[in-house]
């Protein structure tokens, strides 16, 4: 999975930093390990997704053994491992969404994009996958896009459309 | 109408900020607590209430707490589970969202009750904007004096933090979620010690539901018995129902314990009947983990008795008639439904979030989903069904923590209660990749059975 030749050395700003030190504050002395969750979503926020060299980084912030950076991003499904589309779509696929259209809300997804599941757009734009639940079952199908979360709920096959006619605007 | 709690104030405008919270009489419970209570009179309530773990496991609250160890010197942990992940299960969204300020005054009070200084709430990563919310909120409220040192003069101090997840289901499982807090994969411990005596840190810690920690707000307000009142026989007080699936009106719902089933599935105060005309086949009543029932066993118990919305009524008959409350999520499903479907729907959600620990539970879930797969795509057989039977077998009570039987209880209900639609798969193959099983007999009224004469 974690294809190192495809990256960048990473050097974290000043700004970034300032972040992880306010965050690390949170926990007790010696247990900054605590920290490794919340300062991988800051990465990726600001990178896009999780990379090798950013991991490093990060162990080395936290002084911890880089196998203790990538068991975690590996293990939880937030963290993108490879390169994604500036927006990646995530549109939850359990039971009662689907029970409301979420496979068809899917299905067109793929169509509008014209790219499968877990690929990114020529364009670099988009990305798009199924998720298990979002806990918005009562507003199905539901999608979702990083690095906000921002949420769209009571999805039509026409608001898909307008969704990414707008991100493409942007 | 039933009394409202939780969500009494959830339409007034602004009352996600302090001042408009205050002017409803938030914080009170905060004021009560940590000037006229000490924090085993707190407990006291708790206990009088009968609050049970509004998380899935219906645990009493009060009991947990009590349970708490208090070595000198050692701190203490109060957790919050805001990780909601269990399909069909969204009240905990709702309530971080609309109604932060009542999960924080709920966190002070707790921790104030349990000694501890530090408390964090675990919400799932996918929730930022939740997050966002409830930073700002802890904001507010410590700017107000509400956190921090000394609060109130009472010499408590408290800080309150927010802590993301990384979106895996396994760690709403309370061991799971404190190795994510630590830093860790979410991987269950086993049990004991218990987290009362070893948990975040190895100190001794204390993790409950966000609507548990938020229902303490009106137990100390109105007192342990007063919510003791509310509800029905061991299910006292109100709980936040998620309704989902194919209703007219899905959302959140808070429900006096005790409403019978057919009133909150079909009045006009909570979901309003079955969308689009069409007529009721089944329903998960507690989230995708409880059994499955079809329409008629929902609605009555095997002998015609009406079943109600309580932790009792709904498991009246065990596994072979019944289900659990769970966490509450009520999903429904109309006559056009497939259950074949909806059951391998759920056994590819499991086996994606089976943290791998226990092999029953991680090769089983593969199998039921690879099982499921086949009869649902039209190339299954009548041993299969067999096979799936065993295999849900093996997992449950074989692994360290309840994902293993959250796992196999949809299988086994389904297979229980709808084995025509599954063998209908098989002898139909080809019919069943265009059409559905359709409603069938699952919706029967059940007659009421005269007393027997002894």
């Amino acid at each position: 999975m974690l294809k190192v030749e495809e990256t960048q050395p990473v050097e974290f700003s000043s700004a970034l930093l300032a972040k992880f030190d306010e965050i690390v504050k949170r926990y007790p002395e010696g247990k900054q390990k605590s920290a490794l969750l919340p300062l991988l979503h800051l990465v990726q926020a600001e990178y896009g997704w999780t990379s090798v060299p950013a991991m490093d980084k990060v162990a080395e912030y936290l002084k911890i053994q880089p196998i203790e950076v990538y068991e975690v991003a590996s293990f939880y499904t937030m963290y993108f491992l490879q390169p994604k589309g500036k927006y990646v779509l995530e549109v939850c696929r359990t039971g009662p969404c689907c029970l409301v259209g979420a496979e068809k809300i899917m299905d067109h997804i793929e169509q509008k994009l014209g790219v499968k599941e877990g690929e990114v757009t020529a364009d670099g734009l988009f990305s798009w996958r199924g998720v298990e639940c979002l806990a918005a079952c009562g507003f199905g199908p539901v999608l979702q896009i990083g690095p906000e979360y921002t949420f769209y709920e009571n999805l039509t096959e026409q608001s898909v459309d307008q969704l990414i006619d707008d991100l493409r605007k942007k | 109408m039933g009394r409202k709690l939780l969500l009494e104030h959830i339409n007034v405008p602004g009352i996600n900020t302090l001042a408009v919270y205050r002017e409803q009489g938030g914080y009170r419970a905060v004021e009560k607590a940590l000037k006229t209570l000490t924090p085993d009179d707190v407990v006291e309530e708790v206990k009088k209430s009968g609050l049970r773990g509004r998380g899935g496991a219906g645990f009493p609250t009060g009991m947990k707490w009590s349970f708490l160890a208090k070595p000198e010197g050692v701190p203490r942990y109060l957790v919050c589970n805001g990780d909601e992940s269990e399909p069909g299960t969204f009240k905990d969204r709702y309530l971080m969202t609309h109604i932060p300020h009542a999960l924080i005054e709920g966190m002070i009070v707790s921790s104030y009750a349990l000694g501890a200084n530090t408390s964090y709430i675990y919400v799932r990563g996918e929730m930022m904007p939740q997050i966002r919310i409830l930073e700002r909120a802890i904001e507010e409220a410590k700017a107000a004096g509400w956190l921090g040192k000394n609060i109130l003069g009472t010499g408590y101090d408290l800080e309150l933090y927010v802590q993301p997840g990384g979106g895996a289901y396994i760690c709403g499982e309370e061991t799971a979620l404190l190795e994510s807090l630590e830093g860790k994969r979410g991987n269950p411990r086993i049990k004991p010690p218990f987290p009362a005596i070893a948990g975040l840190y190895g100190c001794p810690t204390v993790v409950n539901n966000v609507e548990s920690i938020a229902a303490v707000v009106p137990i100390i307000n109105d007192g342990g018995d007063e919510y003791a009142k509310i509800g029905i026989g061991r299910s006292t007080g109100t709980k936040l129902i998620s309704a989902s699936g194919n209703l007219v009106k899905p959302g959140v719902y808070e429900i006096e314990l005790g409403v019978p089933v057919e009133e909150f599935i079909y009045s006009d105060e909570y979901c309003g009947g079955i969308a689009n005309g069409k007529r009721l086949k089944a329903t998960v009543a507690g989230g995708s983990s409880v059994p499955i029932l079809p329409a008629n066993l929902t609605l009555k118990y095997a002998n015609g008795e009406p079943r109600l919305m309580s932790y009792e009524s709904l498991s009246e008959g065990g596994f072979a008639t019944g289900t659990m409350l769970g966490s509450g999520g009520f999903i429904a499903f109309d006559e056009d439904q497939c259950i074949v479907r909806n059951t391998w729907n759920f056994s590819r959600f499991y086996h994606h979030e089976s943290c791998g620990q226990c092999s029953p539970c991680r090769e089983g879930t593969g199998w039921m989903e690879k099982i499921l797969h086949k009869l649902e795509h039209g190339h299954g057989t009548m041993e299969d069904i067999d096979l799936l039977w065993d295999v849900q077998r093996k997992i449950e009570g074989n692994t360290i923590c309840p994902l293993g039987d959250a796992a196999a209880w949809p299988v086994a209900s389904a297979i229980r209660h709808f084995r025509d639609e599954f063998e209908w798969h098989v002898k139909e193959p080809m019919k069943s990749q265009s059409t559905n099983y359709g409603l069938a007999n699952y919706a029967n009224p059940i007659e009421k059975k005269p007393e027997e004469v002894k």
